[in-house]
């Protein structure tokens, strides 16, 4: 296991081998407040760094949760999806989103440390 | 942006704040839409309803006269302290606003919501004679307090209100002043909705915690109202729909249903005669999608047959819901239909409103 990191998106990213995985940041969840419904990708689907992969919604608004890198998705969480509150309970462990085959490891330079994600988030409140 | 007199209450018990028709109102507290939601069922939530209008008009029965021009409700039927549900019509039948009024002495009380109330004010004043005397109520807060435990938490402060019946009101005494509450509410709880002066609302809202009522932001309001079929003005009632097209034929009375003689009568004489081509209906998306305001209808063989109007997921009924309008011989109860979400069809069915219901006191 590595370090974790954090899109500017609020997406968390933790390398593991050659897949990652990818979920929502504990400061997404407290912004969208309770999770209701969620849409995961499909397994074997192909994504572009920064694409749409997923749909979390909120009791007020959907939202968009985007791969912080290119890959392959390779598994998905569908107890969050049985159960869409298991993301607010556990945002950046068991309620994890999807699992990735990562294409290019370098594109993980130009994500956040967690300091440095701490710090976007006291920046950029909203 | 305006305030509400419980603003500084609001931001110290950890209100998220959104602009919601010129006011700054808490949409939801530190416990989050669904957990007030459920609270409100379960035990008692209160909301700041301040924004509102608390409109007054006085007069006698030619008051009563001019306002059956705009309002259709059959005046001498109102008994004292009684409160109706109807509307604000416009020249086509189209609902202004829609609204509580209540017989009090010497007048009536009149409920508005927040973003229409200028407006409306301009549209009561236009068919009141000289004789009439009219006052938005800017020092009063208004403060809903619904749920189960309403009835015992507000009896423990304020002595007697228990014996009011479901769309009742009267006035109470209050820390030595005249409030007037009324037996009413929009969540499909039982609960109350007490008229309040500004300088003394915080020491209601204390008495209400202390009692364990929790307070509730504008989002779980949202998620009750639509669990409980009700319209919200700019969703499901707007100025170009009438209310035999919203399916509130009910609130206009039986007797200017039969004999008119309010703006947009024709229209809405021809819809009463000869059915409405577009209606207001319950919607359950099949699964967990959940369809918001803008989402397209569609019939199983692919015309678009109509649109939702506010979608959310219901906390009580632990799945998705809706409501719209679509067109008439498609309305029927558990008729299957298609909604279109992010470019996909899903499977959803017109359902019977109140998707949840409780029994009012009566």
């Amino acid at each position: 296991m590595s370090e974790k990191k954090y899109s500017k998106k609020h997406e968390w990213i933790m390398l593991d081998g050659e897949s990652a995985t990818v979920g929502i940041s504990k400061h997404a969840t407290e912004m969208l407040g309770d999770i209701v419904f969620v849409e995961l990708p499909e397994k074997g689907k192909s994504l572009s760094k920064e694409e749409k992969a997923a749909v979390v919604e909120s009791t007020k608004a959907a939202s968009d949760v985007y791969t912080p890198v290119s890959g392959e998705i390779v598994e998905t969480n569908q107890p969050i999806v049985d159960d869409p509150s298991n993301v607010n309970k556990d945002p950046e462990n068991n309620g994890w989103f999807f699992k990735i085959k990562i294409k290019d490891k370098s594109e993980l330079n130009s994500l956040m440390s967690q300091p440095d994600y701490e710090k976007f988030v006291k920046d950029n409140p909203n | 942006m305006e305030k509400t007199a419980l603003y500084n209450f609001h931001k110290n018990s950890g209100a998220k704040f959104v602009p919601f028709a010129g006011y700054e109102m808490p949409i939801q507290y530190k416990d989050g839409i669904v957990k007030e939601h459920i609270n409100t069922r379960q035990s008692a939530g209160f909301f700041d309803v301040s924004h509102m209008g608390q409109f007054f008009v006085s007069g006698g029965r030619s008051t009563e006269l001019s306002l059956e021009k705009i309002i259709p409700l059959d005046f001498k039927e109102i008994q004292m302290n009684q409160s109706k549900y109807s509307f604000l019509i416009n020249d086509e039948g189209g609902v202004i606003d829609d609204l509580i009024i209540t017989r009090v002495e010497n007048g009536f009380n009149i409920i508005l919501n927040a973003a229409c109330k200028d407006n409306d004010i301009k549209e009561i004043a236009k068919c009141l004679n000289s004789e009439s005397k009219y006052e938005l109520r800017k020092d009063l807060s208004l403060i809903a307090l619904q749920g189960p435990k309403s009835e015992s938490i507000l009896e423990s402060i304020i002595k007697g209100v228990k014996e009011l019946k479901f769309m009742n009101g009267n006035y109470f005494e209050f820390q030595e002043k005249k409030i007037y509450i009324t037996r009413s509410g929009y969540t499909g709880e039982d609960g109350f909705e007490i008229s309040v002066p500004n300088s003394i609302v915080e020491n209601l809202i204390k008495l209400l915690t202390d009692k364990d009522a929790k307070p509730i932001g504008l989002g779980a309001r949202d998620t009750l109202r639509l669990e409980a079929g009700l319209c919200l003005y700019g969703h499901e009632l707007n100025q170009e729909i009438n209310p035999i097209q919203a399916d509130l034929k009910w609130a206009i009375s039986k007797k200017r249903r039969e004999t008119g003689g309010f703006k947009g009568w024709e229209n809405i004489k021809k819809d009463l005669q000869n059915g409405v081509s577009k209606i207001r209906i319950g919607i359950k998306p099949a699964g967990k999608i959940i369809a918001r305001e803008g989402t397209k209808i569609y019939s199983q063989s692919g015309e678009e047959i109509g649109v939702i109007t506010s979608g959310t997921y219901g906390p009580s009924v632990n799945s998705p819901v809706a409501m719209g309008y679509i067109k008439s011989k498609f309305s029927e109860i558990n008729n299957k239909i298609l909604i279109e979400v992010r470019g996909k069809k899903h499977e959803a069915k017109v359902s019977k409103l109140p998707f949840y219901k409780k029994s009012y006191v009566k």
